[in-house]
């Protein structure tokens, strides 16, 4: 089967993630969205590793998902901690960092 | 031991004495200070005594010594080395500047017992004899000029030691930036020198003199008058002579030790020390020859009109001094040397002598108010009497013999140098005519309040002790006098130095009577083994009327300064009203001061201003500091504005310039 269709559904779920990290405003559908944009670059690795007929994608794919665990483990605290905080769950109202 | 292991001894002990004092100062109770600095200087003249003995040992070819403690750098061309030389040269001014030195600590030991800084004081004097010993034993240019600026650092410190009077600070600061002066123009020098020498070690150099360069060969001749720059703003030669009236607002045992006895012949022994250099451009050396001239008969002038009784005494040693590098520039060393020797002796005196005055006055300085103190201080009055003969060149004190050889070798070189001779003798008279005046107006005559308090048992004492140049009230804490005044009948160690100095200064002179001793020419000629100019002997006519003459010229200038102000004290105005002008050059110093302030101060000053409110205001602030500054605010006003605080913002800008990258990769490959 031609390494295509992979491509297409990998290049799909990234644009879909992409979108959601532009248009939504709560930071956890945000985190959700970035998570899509990993594992469709995880799709894209492994069906080139196939075409290939190496291992080397597939672990890279595994490490991404090692990293992506990590990060979701900190932003998930960190939208814990504003939580308790009583600040707005709303990307766009932290905005302090402004210069 | 060999000889320069005594010369390290000799630099040793001085230092020590500085730390110690300097370290100690809090636990040193009393007079201790002042005897822990008289014991180190005179460890010192003990360990130079070593030295000569050694020296004397050894065969006349062989008493050049060098002694290299260790390599500061050694690379390609440079042979910079800790090094010092050992020869009869160095050890004759060791030996001056550590004996007078010791008599003026054990002078000072009394002399400022009630000072506040009475340990920073001697601290300081330890630190200049040391600084002064490592210029003379310094055994290259290098450490020439460590010696030479180090010494300039400790005039500055004993000259501005009354740090609270302004006069003093003010003297202080002239006196370095002059000597700064002059060290740049000795480092300039040393620089021509060393370009074709390729050695900075002295005798290294004097060796290769004859090959690399030509009889007044032009960078020799620059050189020699750079490194003579030098020379004469330490030794107040003109026209950098303005800062040694000045100093005199130091202590008067700090003007005894440093502007009389040792300091200000450095130069003459800069000179003497390089004369192979000097001997080979003879047209630098002439012009040392006819400055020597110019500044005697100058600083003779002055001192008929000083009134200011320490300044009298200072332009008659720049006038001394005159005569020594007119001597060492002629060629005649061991005659400018033997001076040297003899005018240490009794011009340390005479300012012993003028500081127990002083002490009497109460820190009064000005002649115009002193006289009749011939009772009241009979001790000081005999040993300003014996300075002053010698100084007058009366036979057969030590002054009539060192000035009259150089005359007479001068006037033996023939030519234009007869000018010198007939120039010398004309200061000889002026000489005996000023100090002597000093002398009659100062212990002759109807004595003064003081004179009369002292004769009574008494000690003058000023209600608020005062300035004595700007009359502005003293701060007790620091400066001259006291609480209590010491003078030389009363304080045993003070009587004792200057007594030694008095008989020095009567016998000193026959160590080399013509035709019959020659203890300093047989001395010195080891280190002037290569000179053409040094041995030589004057036709015995010459030298008889030469004697005859200065003596002559001695007694009539006492005689002068008898009638005009003893016998007949109403000549002095009449001569000042008939011969106005020349009265008000004299007193005005010749206009030297004015003259460098309108020279190099104001457009010195002018050119600052100009600088700082024009330059500085407009290139500096407004180009250079306010366009660096204009390049980094909109730079930084550009990069704020990017920084929304958006979190989306920021991710889609990371979306589109890697999507934009992508994209350039591809069209790139495609």
């Amino acid at each position: 089967m031609a390494i295509g269709w992979y491509l297409a559904v990998s290049a799909f779920i990234f644009c879909i993630g992409a979108a959601g990290v532009l248009t939504r405003r709560n930071p956890l559908v945000v985190l959700l969205c970035l998570e899509l944009m990993l594992n469709a670059g995880n799709l894209a690795l492994v069906a080139f590793a196939r075409m290939w007929g190496n291992g080397d994608g597939q672990i890279f794919a595994l490490i991404v998902m090692v990293v992506a665990a990590c990060e979701v483990t900190i932003g998930l605290g960190l939208i814990v901690a504003m939580y308790r905080n009583r600040l707005p769950i709303d990307v766009d109202e932290l905005r302090e960092l402004r210069g | 031991m060999s000889p320069t292991t005594y010369g390290w001894l000799v630099l040793a002990f001085p230092l020590a004495g500085t730390i110690a004092i300097g370290l100690g100062f809090k636990r040193l109770s009393g007079p201790a200070a002042g005897w822990i600095g008289t014991a180190a200087i005179f460890a010192s003249f003990v360990s130079a005594l070593g030295a000569l003995q050694q020296l004397l040992d050894r065969e006349p070819e062989n008493r050049q010594l060098v002694s290299s403690l260790w390599d500061y750098a050694r690379t390609v061309g440079v042979d910079a080395q800790l090094s010092i030389l050992v020869d009869p040269l160095s050890l004759f001014m060791v030996l001056v500047v550590t004996g007078v030195s010791t008599l003026i600590h054990l002078y000072s030991v009394a002399y400022l017992r009630s000072d506040e800084g009475y340990a920073r004081f001697f601290s300081f004097l330890n630190f200049f004899v040391f600084s002064m010993l490592l210029l003379v034993l310094a055994g290259n240019f290098l450490l020439l000029i460590v010696g030479w600026a180090f010494v300039g650092a400790a005039s500055y410190m004993l000259i501005s030691f009354w740090y609270r009077r302004t006069t003093a600070t003010d003297a202080g600061m002239k006196a370095f930036v002059i000597n700064v002066i002059g060290d740049v123009g000795l480092v300039l020098g040393t620089y021509f020198i060393f370009k074709h020498t390729g050695t900075l070690d002295f005798l290294g150099s004097f060796d290769k003199v004859g090959e690399v360069f030509g009889r007044n060969d032009g960078d020799l001749v620059a050189g020699c008058v750079l490194l003579l720059v030098g020379a004469f703003a330490k030794s107040a030669q003109i026209p950098l002579h303005t800062w040694l009236p000045d100093a005199m607002e130091g202590p008067t045992p700090v003007s005894a030790l440093i502007h009389a006895a040792t300091m200000v012949t450095a130069g003459v022994y800069l000179i003497a020390r390089l004369h192979p250099l000097f001997e080979q451009a003879p047209a630098a050396a002439d012009v040392g020859a006819v400055i020597g001239c110019l500044t005697l008969l100058v600083a003779g002038t002055i001192g008929l009109v000083a009134t200011d009784l320490k300044r009298v005494i200072a332009y008659s040693t720049m006038s001394q001094i005159g005569y020594m590098i007119m001597a060492v520039s002629a060629g005649a060393y061991a005659a400018g040397l033997f001076h040297l020797m003899t005018h240490a002796f009794f011009k340390a005196l005479l300012f012993m002598a003028a500081g127990s005055l002083i002490a009497a006055m109460a820190g009064e300085q000005s002649l115009d108010r002193m006289g009749g103190f011939r009772r009241a201080l009979p001790f000081t009055y005999g040993c300003f009497g014996v300075g002053g003969l010698a100084l007058a060149g009366v036979p057969p004190f030590s002054g009539f013999f060192s000035k009259d050889e150089i005359l007479l070798l001068v006037g033996d070189r023939g030519g234009w140098h007869w000018g010198l001779y007939v120039v010398g003798y004309i200061g000889a008279l002026l000489t005996a005519i000023y100090t002597f005046r000093m002398i009659f107006r100062a212990f002759l005559g109807e004595p003064v309040a003081p004179a009369r308090e002292l004769e009574q048992g008494h000690v003058h004492h000023a209600d608020t002790p005062r300035n004595p140049a700007t009359g502005e009230a003293e701060d007790a804490d620091v400066g001259f006098p006291g609480a209590e005044h010491h003078i030389a009948e009363r304080a045993g160690e003070m009587k004792g130095a200057m007594g030694v100095l008095a008989l020095l200064a009567v016998v000193g002179g026959f160590v080399q009577i013509p035709h019959v001793t020659h203890v300093v020419d047989d001395f010195l000629s080891p280190s002037f083994e290569g000179s053409a100019l040094y041995e030589r002997s004057p036709s015995g006519g010459l030298e008889a009327f030469g004697l005859i003459l200065g003596a002559v010229l001695g007694l009539a200038g006492i005689a002068i300064a008898y009638h005009v102000w003893v016998r007949r004290p109403g000549t002095a105005a009449a001569f000042q009203a008939r011969f106005a002008p020349l009265h008000r050059l004299f007193a005005g110093k010749w206009f030297f001061d004015e003259a460098i302030a309108a020279l190099v101060v104001r457009p010195a000053a002018w050119f600052g201003r100009f600088a700082q409110q024009s330059f500085e205001r407009i290139v500096v602030d407004g180009l250079l500091v306010g366009g660096a500054t204009g390049v980094v605010r909109a730079g930084s006003a550009a990069v704020r504005g990017g920084q929304s605080g958006f979190l989306r913002y920021y991710a889609a800008l990371v979306l589109v310039s890697l999507g934009g990258l992508a994209l350039y990769f591809l069209i790139a490959s495609a």
